[in-house]
């Protein structure tokens, strides 16, 4: 089964040295146990645009997204047999964050529709 | 938390944390068997406190010390009746280990080398096929039995004994709990590789069953082939049979039509290969070549298997390397099936009748006497070149070899639209 975890946190708040060190160390050994297989960080909201479809409407806005609250940092797909098992991961990570982290942080674990095993 | 809901996390964490827990204990004790147990225990004691106290912060952690406190309690209580236990005290004896600090520090060096002691042991040439596969599964996988026997279709009881009896030749054989270095570990590799490769092909194309895929048997294999990718990353041929898989996974989709069809690669619909295994293969084959790999029969393999992944359109595909891989692959390891294969390329580069030459070589070749696939191929190359009543002969035979239901089916079809 295939997981995408998307990180969603307040725009601006940056990972300090050591944060990045102990994530980045989770990340190795969860690739190392063949569960991670892909993952990426996201720029600010800044560089970013919003496209949005309404009414028959399309509009676009620039960056940055100064009203959200929280905006997606980044990402990290998993390859595991469980959602637990993706839980776990995500437990992990944010265990990672505790004590290095003032600020909330959320992730939403999501089933990933393109499963290579699905809809066969 | 409910008793369903600690049950299902722990399920997790296991998967993710029983290999290093058993490697990691095999060391110290010598004996993957005895491992087990005591992995096997801290197991019981998660499922009796963690619904309860919830799951801790950091479970892989609990497991390891849970599991050395009733190594060193064994120890200590000087409960030694058994055999396995006299065994655990004597190496612990030659070792001179006084038993908390040191032996938490042993525990913790050398996960990697560990893992791949463990790895190797559970595919060592002391042990038929069908129990390495079994033991590398259990140990590695983390399956628990029954789900090893679902995935390959036979009693549970079946794979406990091999299980059980597996544990027992490799005790007896004193097989040393350790990392081989250059040229054997290479050699003990290559049987760790066959195995991760079978139990990967078994779910790719399942020999026998109603199904022609078992997903769930290549997500285990590829999770075994990438945790050795991390723990070998020097060895060019675990990074070669590593894309090989992710290759031949991301048609996983593909390659199954809405009935549980299989659908052939010249056939599948190439919008649904899952590119981010083609990526993840294409970068391990590169690896392999990198490392100098690029005649091992795994990176051939995975070079042809990206022959076919770089292609948008069918007719895209460069049969003409394709061929020159094959002929690689025929050199190295000569064998009728890579011939076989050799022949279909053959016959899409250079015309039916050039492959069809080399398929009428092989119908003598009793290795592939009852072999489904070589009246296939011929019956696809006769019709081809317009000679449909033997091309209906041979599909009708390569249906009454097949043992697979789904495969059948196609076959039947293939006679009857001629």
């Amino acid at each position: 089964m295939r997981f995408m975890t998307i990180v969603k946190t307040r725009e601006g708040a940056r990972p300090s040295p050591a944060l990045i060190e102990k994530i980045g160390k989770l990340g190795a050994d969860a690739a190392s146990k063949g569960a991670m297989v892909g993952m990426g960080g996201l720029g600010p909201t800044s560089q970013g645009a919003r496209a949005r479809l309404a009414n028959g409407k399309i509009t676009v806005t620039d960056g940055p997204f100064t009203e959200a609250k929280e905006v997606i940092g980044g990402y990290a797909i998993y390859e595991v047999a469980s959602k637990q098992e993706a839980i776990a991961w995500t437990r992990a990570f944010l265990e990672a964050h505790i004590g290095l982290w003032d600020h909330e942080l959320e992730v939403e674990i999501r089933q990933m529709m393109d499963d290579p095993t699905k809809g066969c | 938390m409910t008793r369903q809901k600690a049950a299902d996390a722990i399920d997790a964490v296991w998967r993710i944390e029983s290999a290093r827990l058993i490697a990691g204990l095999a060391r110290i004790v010598g004996e993957i068997g005895v491992a087990e147990d005591l992995a096997q225990d801290a197991l019981v004691a998660a499922l009796e406190q963690w619904p309860e106290s919830g799951v801790p912060d950091n479970p892989g952690a609990w497991l390891m010390a849970t599991a050395k406190h009733r190594a060193i309690d064994q120890l200590r209580r000087g409960k030694m009746q058994d055999r396995k236990h006299e065994h655990l005290g004597r190496e612990l004896d030659e070792r001179q280990v006084s038993p908390e600090p040191e032996l938490a520090a042993a525990i913790d060096d050398h996960v990697g080398d560990d893992l791949l002691s463990l790895i190797l042991t559970a595919c060592h040439p002391v042990l038929t096929t069908d129990a390495r596969v079994a033991l590398t599964l259990r140990l590695l996988g983390g399956l628990t039995t029954d789900e090893i026997a679902r995935a390959f279709l036979v009693p549970k009881a079946t794979i406990q004994q091999r299980i059980v009896r597996a544990k027992r030749t490799l005790a007896a054989a004193r097989v040393p709990f350790e990392v081989p270095r250059g040229a054997e570990l290479a050699q003990r590799l290559e049987s760790v590789l066959e195995v991760v490769y079978l139990i990967f092909n078994e779910g790719y194309s399942a020999t026998a069953g109603d199904e022609w895929v078992r997903p769930a048997l290549c997500e285990d294999a590829l999770r075994l082939g990438r945790i050795l990718a991390e723990l070998a990353p020097a060895e060019a041929e675990v990074h070669g049979l590593v894309a090989l898989m992710e290759i031949q996974a991301s048609r996983l989709r593909a390659r199954v039509g809405p009935g549980g069809e299989p659908i052939l690669l010249l056939d599948q619909d190439r919008g649904r290969w899952d590119h981010l295994l083609i990526g993840r293969g294409l970068a391990a084959l590169a690896r392999a070549e990198a490392l100098g790999g690029a005649y091992g029969p795994y990176t051939l393999q995975a070079a042809i298997a990206a022959c076919h992944a770089r292609a948008r359109t069918a007719e895209e595909t460069d049969w003409t390397r394709i061929v020159a891989l094959y002929d690689g692959l025929a050199q190295l390891m000569p064998s009728p099936v890579v011939e076989l294969n050799r022949a279909v390329a053959l016959g899409m580069a250079f015309g039916p009748a050039a492959g069809l030459e080399v398929v009428d070589s092989l119908t003598t070749d009793p290795a592939l006497a009852g072999y489904h696939l070589l009246p296939s191929v011929r019956g696809d190359l006769l019709a081809k070149l317009g000679r449909f009543d033997e091309a209906r002969a041979e599909f009708a035979r390569a249906a009454r070899l097949t043992q697979n239901v789904r495969e059948r089916d196609l076959l039947h079809k293939k006679g009857e639209a001629l």
